[in-house]
């Protein structure tokens, strides 16, 4: 068989077209790099779009006393000190600069009195620190870095969904894909790879992320030979809608919380004095999921199994200006006004704080050419990451990541790609059609759910993530068989199919390092060993492809400079 | 348990017809639901664009029992049950498969926008009541439903001169940005087409985001064009001076 495929040729290829892909094309297109980006949805669409509070950046404008070491202070402890110290050092002190450059590319956050930026209070952070636009600040962003790209001239292929990292030796040089409006195939070849493809939440069954979101960026960094990091770490947004069942797992944003939410139980009590009397309902977002799990399980939940939030104590009409889509979302999906009654929240997958494993200062992972930014890299959020964090995250190392493959391609003067790898990428992709009467894809991605939602939740214990490994295995194997109808055109059952190799791998690696650490930190939770361990926490669990088997080991934290590690001990 | 039955337009650019659906109803459930619902259990090939489901990314947009919609807000229990509900694509665009349209024109249209262009030396002080306006029209969520019921470019076909409701949103969010010191007016009237807005205000009605697109956009717009291309004291100036 020989392969039909188109070829394009970059410097940068850029997966993903997020807040960390399109800051990373802006970075390496100011190299003077010829920069493209493959995304698997529509240009402007990414998940990025979805997110609502802000952008937690040092700024300063509202408290005066905050500055770049709270920040850092802040990320560590909500990240149980799991993180990567440099990444966090990096990320508090340049993300203001970040949201300035913004800012002067069109950006229009909320404003204070005096004309700057507003920043609102956010769970984990000291000050109110959070630069928004109401609840939209997601799309704010990824509009602003779409007009930018597009005016300098990137090349976006959208609806282009990469399914192999092509290699040349040790280095990737490429990346194979397929474009779901015809099913026609096309190989990227690239001096340097950034993946910027975000996270799993898919793989579980109550969620805020959409389909998008199957882990295939880390699947393919992995395939490649690059390690994963903290994969055990998943974060469960304390609050996601939970009635009526079709809008289960939708997103209810922090910032109701930040704005004065308050949290109450069926028996009308503050139930967060409870679990964190200091912070209350802006505790972390890992304690006040738990705190919500456990009061439902222990029959103080509400009528469809949450948490009521209620804001409806402000005035009507500073709700709907400063939370106009959570207004609008819980009026037409849920019937409920809420500047007049309680929502109904519950836990919800949300973000993974794990991922590919990569160098502070640049961005790079483990295998040469390949560089990695946002949710599909792990080290800034350590064991749990704070709400706000991510937005900056996206803009701070997806620049960086953009600089650093701009600058190595710049040193790589040409590479090569075998045809073997494109026709094995190939087959692999038209496997689906050729089995006949195999099982229906979507199927397994439902049973995927089920799996991961019951045995890899939000409390785990060491029987449940066994058995969790099993049904993996057996799910790979029915996945292994899976086949698809109709044609190669615009056709969703053939993309799941691929999917779910990608999400599969992921979960494994995610049961597999939540099995081996034995204490409760942050967002992992084992029933069977409560508390914090001292021993597991100086050790990130890493997870590498060796010969054909998935293998775990241990790696130091890197340990804090002197001056760094009296910022975050504990004051009495 | 309940169930609803639907007509969903399944064809590609060659054609196709309504392929008949029948779908249990859960409570709350949205049109979005029905149509994974689909996937899952009839027609795994149903081609169908969606991301967020909540209302924010404006990908799933169709014409549900004729309306122009987003499938993932437009609520089941809002639908007469006694008949088919039936699920087309967007009409303004081409079909690429079952309820997916090729919507690249519109990619192609926002390239010919005069970018963002600050004052320089300024020092960045806005305040809330100068961005008020603009803010509206940066909620626009691009699920180019605006584009698809209005008249220039659905029935018209006009797409090489107009550019539609949705980029005179944009541009108003450019014009109206208090740092901006570009003018967008002419490639308005040349490039964008504006003057060909007879302002029905179908946009209006159909934005999921409730953005007052021909009162707060186009018609600011269209006065600017006014100002600058028709404004008689002006003209007058220019015939005198023999400029254009």
């Amino acid at each position: 068989m020989t392969t039909e495929y188109e070829t394009h040729e970059h410097d940068v290829l850029i997966i993903g077209a997020g807040g960390a892909g399109l800051r990373a094309a802006l970075g390496a297109l100011a190299q003077g790099a010829k920069v493209g980006v493959v995304c698997k949805s529509l240009l402007g669409k990414a998940h990025t779009v979805m997110a609502e509070g802000g952008i937690a950046a040092a700024m300063a404008n509202v408290d005066h006393a905050d500055n770049w070491r709270t920040h850092f202070r802040d990320t560590m402890r909500g990240g149980k000190m799991l993180n990567n110290w440099r990444m966090a050092q990096i990320h508090a002190q340049e993300a203001p600069e970040r949201v300035r450059e913004l800012e002067q590319w069109g950006a229009l956050f909320d404003r204070t009195q005096d004309g700057q930026i507003l920043q609102r209070a956010f769970g984990g952070h000291t000050f109110r620190r959070l630069c928004h636009v109401g609840d939209r600040t997601g799309l704010e962003m990824i509009r602003t870095l779409q007009d930018r790209g597009v005016q300098l001239g990137i090349d976006v292929f959208m609806e282009c969904t990469v399914t192999r990292l092509l290699k040349d030796g040790d280095r990737v040089a490429g990346a194979f894909g397929y474009w779901r409006e015809q099913g026609r195939f096309v190989v990227f070849r690239a001096k340097s790879i950034v993946m910027a493809t975000g996270g799993i939440g898919k793989a579980w069954k109550i969620t805020s992320n959409s389909w998008e979101y199957t882990g295939d960026g880390m699947a393919l960094a992995y395939n490649a030979g690059a390690e994963l990091m903290d994969m055990e770490f998943v974060q469960f947004h304390p609050t996601g809608m939970v009635w009526p069942p079709g809008v289960q797992g939708i997103l209810v944003t922090e910032a109701v919380r930040g704005e004065g939410g308050v949290l109450r139980n069926k028996l009308g009590e503050r139930f967060m004095e409870k679990y964190d009397p200091k912070k209350m309902e802006l505790s972390t977002r890992d304690v006040v999921a738990r705190a919500i799990y456990t009061e439902v399980r222990e029959g103080r939940g509400t009528e469809h199994g949450g948490a009521y939030l209620d804001i409806s104590q402000k005035p009507a009409d500073y709700v709907k200006k400063k939370l106009p889509s959570m207004y609008h979302q819980f009026k037409e999906l849920a019937d409920v006004d809420i500047t007049k009654e309680p929502m109904e929240v519950g836990p919800t997958c949300h973000y993974t704080m794990g991922g590919i494993r990569v160098d502070a200062e640049t961005a790079k992972s483990s295998v040469a050419g390949l560089f990695a930014a946002g949710e599909a890299a792990a080290g800034l959020h350590g064991a749990n990451r704070l709400g706000g964090n991510s937005l900056s995250d996206l803009l701070v190392f997806g620049r960086r990541a953009g600089l650093a493959a701009a600058e190595q391609a710049s040193k790589i003067s040409n590479t090569a790609v075998d045809s073997g790898q494109i026709e094995e990428a190939a087959r692999e992709m038209l496997a689906p059609f050729e089995r006949k009467d195999g099982e229906n894809p979507y199927t397994i991605h439902r049973d995927l759910q089920e799996t991961m939602q019951n045995l890899v939740g939000i409390f785990r214990d060491k029987e449940d993530l066994i058995r969790a490994l099993e049904e993996l295995e057996k799910l790979k194997e029915r996945a292994g068989r899976v086949s698809v109808e109709g044609s190669r055109l615009f056709n969703p059952g053939w993309h799941l199919a691929q999917d779910l190799q990608a999400m599969l791998t992921v979960s494994v690696a995610v049961t597999r390092s939540a099995l081996a650490r034995e204490e409760s930190r942050g967002a992992h939770s084992r029933i069977d060993y409560p508390g914090l361990n001292a021993a597991w926490g100086t050790k990130n669990n890493v997870i590498v492809h060796e010969g054909s088997a998935m293998m775990l080991r241990q790696s130091p934290v890197p340990e804090l400079p002197i001056d760094l590690k009296q910022l975050v001990v504990d004051e009495k | 348990m309940p169930e609803a039955i639907f007509e969903v337009f399944r064809g590609d650019r060659q054609g196709g017809q309504p392929a008949t659906y029948r779908v249990p109803i859960a409570p709350g459930m949205v049109v979005l639901d029905a149509l994974h619902h689909i996937q899952a259990h009839q027609a795994p090939d149903l081609a169908v664009r969606w991301n967020c489901k909540a209302g924010k990314c404006g990908s799933c947009s169709a014409e549900v029992n004729g309306r122009p919609r987003l499938t993932c807000k437009t609520r089941m229990d809002a639908l007469p049950l006694d008949k088919p509900i039936t699920v087309q694509p967007m009409k303004a665009f081409p079909v690429i498969k079952d309820l997916v349209t090729d919507v690249s024109w519109n990619y192609r249209v926002n390239k010919k926008i005069p970018p963002f262009e600050p004052r320089s030396g300024s020092d960045w002080k806005i305040y809330q009541e100068d961005v008020d306006r603009a803010q509206e029209f940066r909620k626009c969520i691009e699920c180019f439903l605006c584009q698809n019921v209005c008249h220039v470019l659905r029935e018209h076909e006009e797409m090489k001169q107009f550019a539609g409701p949705r980029f005179f949103v944009r541009v108003a969010g450019l014009e109206m940005h208090p740092l901006d010191t570009k003018s967008r007016t002419r490639v308005l009237k040349e490039e964008l087409g504006l003057g060909l807005c007879n302002i029905t205000k179908c946009c209006t009605e159909v934005c999921p985001e409730e953005i007052h697109i021909t009162d707060n956009a186009i018609i600011p717009l269209k006065e600017r064009v006014v100002d600058e291309f028709y404004d008689p004291v002006l003209m007058i100036v220019r015939k005198i001076r023999g400029a254009t």
